[in-house]
């Protein structure tokens, strides 16, 4: 063999600062901290985006004859003379969610934390495979500009539900979208692509890259939800993938899969979506719980209750997902006894939950609670999850759902899930680790603020949208007032509006803390939070390679309050005398 | 865990402990579940839309080319067998079986895709494509005389979808085999250290197994 040392391409672990220009090291970066910051400031953009179309819809559903401020802003194919038009309406209601639910929730969840966390937490340079992490970045960046195009587009963007039911997706006569689809689909297949390349990556990674004693059951919650997470990831966005590549094929090349009168099957789009859609329920939460109990350990200076409980309930969670996507279809027609499988597999999800709230609330209790701004997100999340569960819990009884499936009822559970559940979770978990990404402190004042205006303005906008579903307000109308049953309930929908827009008003105070934060705020501490993860123990941010040589493991993530140290937390690397090694 | 053992595992750049496979090798598995997942939502589809309107399928044989078929899959069957002899060679330190049969490897592969081609066009030619018969067409007139179903879109559209993302799948592994036997006529790979082979041909064995299900259950029955 040759002798001369062909350059390879290792990872390069804890190597030297290299130089690298300003474009490899901050925009083409293969390391896992950039592109976790890189993956944040996408996904709130989407988060913003989709919030101003939340905005929209609902000044349109409190104030359906009032002309839209600033409607003139927008083309005429959108809003003609002040008023909202219904196809653009349409549009709207499928944005919201595809934005929220593809291009903000899960890439903040999975994208963001999945990234910046595992390997600093695990004790590892970077991702297994730095560079396909970068191009899991890049390959969503372009989902997400195929995505943005579709409302530049002759006939506007998809106007058939998030969920894409076919014949209403697949038959353009029905909603006037030809390209606006097939766009919405590719940009759907694209970010497919992404994802499993990212849980390709989470999982190799967690797998074998952990540090020196960092046992499965000394990993961090965090990681464990974010390693679930990518086996679900894995397995279920290829099923996405390939139904949108099948509806793809019916409006481009011809093929018949939905069509009805040629042989295909419409409900066969809903049974593979929501074969995809349940586990991916999971994806958006199973993360949240994880970043949660790591910050209410932190929050109430104790370790996590039933940590082992917390495991087998993520990993029961994740398995009983895959085996209840038939409760979203009730109402399609199925044999009745079909559903009340479902119904009963979905009711035994409420078991493992349970066990997770009841885990947070014995974590709390009795532990020296610290009330710092992540964990008030993180308590709020934990009240806000029960009441969104337990809404799940009438939408799963058959006989329940048949009066309030397709109303607001389920609009409210959704956001009880979604934005009480899994956003709150990620404020608390942006505002904790913002220290490490950034350097800096975020404001706490301000924080103490978001916090609460959020938190009553969010129950103010939701809570009555249970009232509205139960007055039989029917889920994506355009204008309630053309019904009058609907009549009495033109007040709360009003109501919701305005608080809805106060709503989307002090999340403004999140992105000026945020930003202001950035450049102006305390410098951060290695460990502001005196929490005992790894990624506490380098400097704040972290140096390229994180970990200047590979740290040791000597016990789990929440060794609070340990009556063998004199501080009141115990960083999983410290020796002490006795332990082995 | 004592000093020494800690000390090994820091000292090389890659910490491979966990699974005791190493990272490229696990992450190729773990892609491949994706991967079922995949076919699976095609073939599942197939085997539904099949179930639920049988008089949209032809007869095994009526429409698509069997024997043509089955000799490109026994082509397939044989371009594992060379992968096998390539990751064998390689193992052994013999470099030069070991870019002979990743050459044969490639240009198995590479028949196999464009067999796959002329056999798409041909169907083409004679009025067969994913939207059904084309009007006016060979299979058309056989349809209309009552020896072939009236309306076969469902069919085509199952038939192209699935061995169209077959035939991508091997394209792709077809790219991925001229970057490894490029590599490995630079002398990349050796008896040691030999990920690259190994981890292609994982993909490979993949892809081949996924044609003789869909060879079977779309062409013979």
């Amino acid at each position: 063999m040759a002798t001369s040392a062909p350059p390879m391409d290792v990872a390069h672990a804890g190597s030297p600062e290299h130089d690298l220009s300003f474009i490899r090291k901050y925009i083409f970066s293969t390391d896992h901290k950039i592109i976790g910051i890189q993956f944040l400031l996408l996904s709130l953009m989407g988060l913003f985006m989709g919030g101003l179309m939340a905005m929209m819809i609902r000044w349109q559903l409190g104030f359906p004859e009032g002309l839209m401020p600033l409607g003139n802003l927008l083309p005429e194919t959108m809003v003609s003379g002040g008023v909202l038009l219904p196809e653009f309406y349409n549009s709207l209601v499928t944005m919201h969610g595809t934005f929220m639910v593809f291009f903000a929730i899960m890439p903040l969840l999975v994208g963001v934390f999945g990234n910046y966390l595992i390997p600093l937490k695990i004790g590892a340079p970077d991702m297994a495979f730095p560079r396909l992490n970068m191009w899991s970045y890049w390959i969503a960046f372009i989902g997400m500009g195929i995505m943005l195009a579709g409302f530049f587009v002759e006939g506007g963007h998809s106007a058939a539900g998030w969920t894409q039911y076919a014949p209403l997706s697949s038959n353009p006569e029905f909603t006037g979208v030809v390209t606006g689809q097939q766009l919405w689909l590719l940009s759907i297949a694209i970010l497919g692509l992404s994802s499993i390349l990212g849980a390709t990556n989470y999982i190799t990674t967690v797998v074998n890259l952990r540090a020196p004693g960092m046992t499965w059951f000394r990993l961090p919650l965090s990681v464990w939800s974010l390693f679930i997470t990518a086996i679900l990831v894995l397995l279920a966005i290829p099923i996405l993938s390939g139904a949108a590549i099948m509806l793809l094929f019916d409006q481009t090349i011809g093929t018949s899969f939905f069509d009805a009168s040629n042989g295909g099957q419409p409900i066969l789009w809903q049974h593979l979506f929501w074969y995809f859609g349940h586990p991916e329920v999971y994806i958006l939460i199973l993360p949240a719980m994880g970043m949660v109990s790591d910050v209410i350990a932190n929050g109430s200076r104790k370790p996590v209750f039933g940590y082992h409980s917390m495991i087998y309930a993520i990993i029961s969670i994740a398995f009983l997902g895959w085996i209840v996507w038939g409760h979203h279809m009730f109402q399609s027609g199925m044999n009745p006894t079909l559903g009340m499988t479902f119904m009963i597999s979905t009711m035994f999800i409420a078991v493992p939950s349970a066990i997770k709230v009841f885990n947070w609330m014995g974590t709390m209790w009795r532990g020296n609670l610290t009330f710092h701004v992540p964990m008030l997100n993180a308590v709020a999340f934990v009240a806000m999850f029960v009441i969104g569960g337990l809404s799940g819990v009438f939408m799963a009884s058959t006989p329940v759902d048949i009066y309030i499936h397709d109303t607001y009822f389920i609009v409210a559970h959704i956001h009880y899930v979604l934005f009480g559940g899994s956003l709150f979770a990620l404020f608390a978990a942006i505002t904790f680790w913002y220290p490490k990404m950034f350097g800096r402190m975020m404001n706490e004042f301000w924080g103490r603020v978001h916090f609460a205006l959020t938190f009553v303005f969010y129950n103010m906008t939701f809570w009555p949208m249970h009232n509205l579903g139960l007055g039989g307000h029917m889920r994506r109308i355009y204008d309630p007032s053309q019904y009058e049953f609907l009549q009495p309930l033109a007040g709360t929908n009003r109501f919701i509006s305005i608080s809805a827009f106060m709503l989307m008003t002090v999340q403004m105070i999140f992105a000026l803390n945020f930003v202001i934060s950035w450049f102006k705020g305390k410098k951060a501490p290695n460990n502001p939070w005196d929490d005992n993860g790894l990624e506490w123990t380098v400097s704040s941010p972290p140096p390229h390679g994180n970990f200047a040589e590979t740290p040791t493991v000597y016990r789990g993530a929440y060794e609070f309050s340990s009556p063998l140290v004199e501080e009141d937390f115990l960083p999983q690397d410290r020796k002490l005398e006795g332990d082995g090694g | 865990m004592d000093h020494a053992e800690t000390a090994v595992m820091q000292a090389p750049s890659r910490r491979e402990i966990g699974a005791g496979v190493y990272s490229e090798k696990l992450g190729m598995w773990v892609f491949l579940g994706s991967e079922v997942l995949f076919f699976t939502v095609l073939i599942g589809s197939y085997i539904i839309l099949r179930f639920g309107s049988p008089e949209s399928f032809a007869d095994p044989g009526k429409i698509l080319n069997i024997p043509v078929t089955a000799v490109n899959t026994f082509l397939l069957i044989c371009s594992s067998m060379t992968m096998v002899k390539a990751f064998a060679c390689v193992q052994d330190g013999n470099q030069k079986g070991l870019k002979l049969f990743l050459v044969a490897t490639v240009l198995i592969g590479a028949t196999f895709v464009s067999v796959q081609v002329f056999e798409y066009l041909q169907l083409a030619h004679e009025g067969f494509l994913p939207s059904g018969y084309v009007d006016g067409s060979h299979f058309a007139e056989l349809a209309a005389a009552g020896d072939l179903p009236a309306k076969v879109n469902i069919y085509g559209s199952t038939f192209f979808t699935m061995t169209g993302f077959h035939g991508f799948h091997v394209t792709m592994g077809v790219v991925c085999m001229v970057y490894v036997t490029i590599k490995a006529f630079q002398g990349k790979y050796t008896a040691t250290d030999h990920r690259g082979v190994e981890v292609i041909g994982l993909y490979w064995h993949f892809v081949d197994l996924v044609w003789i299900l869909l060879f079977t259950i779309v062409y013979l029955m």
